[in-house]
């Protein structure tokens, strides 16, 4: 469904130039969840980015259904089958426009008939009903704005979906419903997922394999198992795994 | 030995849908021991720390059956006195370093400013005390980041910084409002150990204000768990996941966890019946459960 290869990521001109991400490959199979985690400025989000086509100083190879992608233009045949979720769902929504106006823009770009019933369908699908149709953000919680963020994603009815820390910004007992949303969704539409997170539980629960970056490289790629065995082939991710389990007093 | 006394706390607000009560009611005594509050947004965890300091901002209104800094009542005090607590007694660390910082003025002048603003004295005096504090809080080249600009330095020493400018008067009290929720983990365990040891080598209360359940049982001795405006549970941190509130076992079951892998997640079933009723207060053995 996806394949990375030597994937180089930089922002501005020599001398200023940073290399956020230097080498990554990786690929992810149709119906999988992959994880990308990694502290803050590893270069996650950044792969993220690139493939959805927001960064455009690029190198090497994104393949999306066996397409290989420019890093400038992308088609329309690219945006119905990639969508994303962001991470900020309070900064993610356009703050004036209501539910059905934010779906049924989307539904139009995406050059779709039958507006009305697919909104209700969408509505639907993410457990919000159709008397949210008519609500403007500040009228919803951050779970629900998140659920109206999936739903705008669902609405081009993509094959992969890429998830930037899609419950970071939440409550617990908010981010186990929209999970449970999340895996409900895949099983259904038969979606695959990438999704970055810098909470290994989440990407333990979610996903089935993993990349684990540093410094804007690839340290480890694993499966889930090895992670909850804890049984990582690079320090780094040992250390990692250690540090997430929480606090031990020193 | 109590810090701080707090009896039946009310911070209220006027809306057009009649009074919001963000606070309903808490009470609580803190000694010099870590003390976690937890809770979702909303919760008022926040508030309460806010209301101890006298930050709730008319139209808001607090009040409280007892509030006091060792025996003396410091509710609704005039600003003028307040500010004499301020900083001074109970100092306030908050949760992004970002948003703390003046970005306009370097690091050093920013703590030696808030030093002398509470201790006064003589300006190398305070310089002394400034690389004093940075070099408590581990940084290791204090010079350096004397004189750097807050936007020169990274989120983790951001944080050190607030927490060295905070502690420069040497207060009774530190609250602590999601301190390293904006941190990398790596970087979360050093910032903790530091207030850990200000804790037990000072003597000083922490009041640390967190949504992060598992982080609070490891680092605190005792944990308050607020549900809409009010404590619903209170008890020893190590006793934590044998939490007796439905509501803290219910935060609890959601969480994702690597050593028990589930299909699906539970999801929390609030009730009203929540946001009235008692208090679940486990018998505490000892005064400090966690052991200083």
């Amino acid at each position: 469904m996806l394949t990375v290869e030597n994937l180089n990521v930089w922002f501005g001109h020599p001398p200023d130039r940073v290399d956020a991400v230097q080498d990554a490959s990786f690929t992810v199979p149709q119906g999988e969840s992959f994880g990308l985690v990694g502290e803050s400025g590893s270069g996650k989000s950044t792969i993220l980015r690139a493939i959805a086509g927001l960064i455009d100083t690029w190198s090497g190879t994104i393949a999306v259904a066996g397409k290989p992608q420019s890093a400038r233009k992308r088609d329309r045949a690219f945006f119905k089958t990639v969508q994303m979720v962001f991470q900020d769902p309070y900064a993610s929504l356009h703050p004036r426009h209501s539910v059905d106006a934010v779906l049924s823009e989307t539904l139009r770009l995406q050059g779709m008939d039958d507006i009305d019933r697919r909104i209700a369908r969408l509505l639907d699908d993410v457990g919000l009903g159709r008397g949210f149709c008519f609500r403007y953000p500040h009228q919803l919680s951050g779970g629900q704005r998140q659920r109206v963020a999936i739903a705008r994603a669902l609405a081009a009815e993509p094959r992969l979906l890429l998830l930037d820390e899609p419950t970071s910004a939440l409550d617990v007992s908010v981010q186990a419903e929209i999970l449970n949303l999340l895996a409900d969704l895949r099983a259904e539409h038969g979606l695959t997922y990438v999704m970055v997170s810098h909470d290994l539980a989440v990407v333990g629960h979610m996903c089935d394999r993993l990349a684990v970056m540093q410094a804007g490289r690839i340290v480890e790629v694993m499966g889930v198992t090895a992670l909850r065995q804890g049984t990582a082939q690079q320090e780094y991710t040992r250390q990692l795994i250690a540090a997430s389990r929480g606090y031990a007093r020193a | 030995m109590t810090l701080l006394s707090v009896r039946n706390l009310r911070v209220t607000f006027p809306t057009r849908q009649g009074t919001f009560e963000a606070v309903r009611g808490v009470s609580f005594d803190l000694g010099r021991e870590r003390l976690g509050v937890v809770g979702e947004s909303g919760s008022g965890k926040s508030m309460t720390g806010r209301a101890i300091l006298g930050l709730v901002r008319p139209p808001g209104r607090v009040t409280a059956d007892r509030m006091e800094l060792d025996g003396q009542s410091i509710l609704n005090l005039p600003e003028r006195r307040m500010r004499r607590i301020r900083g001074r007694r109970i100092s306030m660390v908050m949760q992004d370093p970002k948003f703390s910082l003046n970005p306009v003025m370097t690091v050093g002048d920013q703590i030696m400013e808030a030093y002398r603003l509470h201790a006064g004295g003589a300006k190398h005096a305070a310089r002394d005390k400034a690389l004093e504090m940075l070099r408590a809080v581990q940084i290791r080249d204090p010079e350096r980041v004397m004189a750097a600009y807050p936007h020169e330095v990274s989120g983790g020493m951001g944080q050190r910084i607030m927490i060295a400018m905070m502690l420069a008067p040497d207060p009774e009290i530190l609250i602590a409002d999601e301190p390293t929720s904006a941190l990398d983990v790596s970087v979360r365990t050093e910032v903790l150990n530091i207030m850990d040891r200000l804790v037990r080598d000072r003597g000083m209360g922490l009041i640390f204000i967190s949504h992060d359940l598992n982080l609070v049982a490891q680092f605190c001795d005792r944990v308050l768990i607020m549900y809409a405006g009010r404590i619903v549970e209170t008890l020893a941190a190590k006793d934590l996941h044998q939490a007796r509130h439905p509501y803290t076992q219910g935060l609890l079951n959601s969480l994702p966890r690597l050593d028990a892998p589930q299909d699906r997640l539970p999801v929390l079933q609030r009730q009203d019946a929540w946001r009235e009723g008692d208090t679940i207060t486990q018998s505490l053995d000892t005064e400090f459960p966690g052991g200083l």
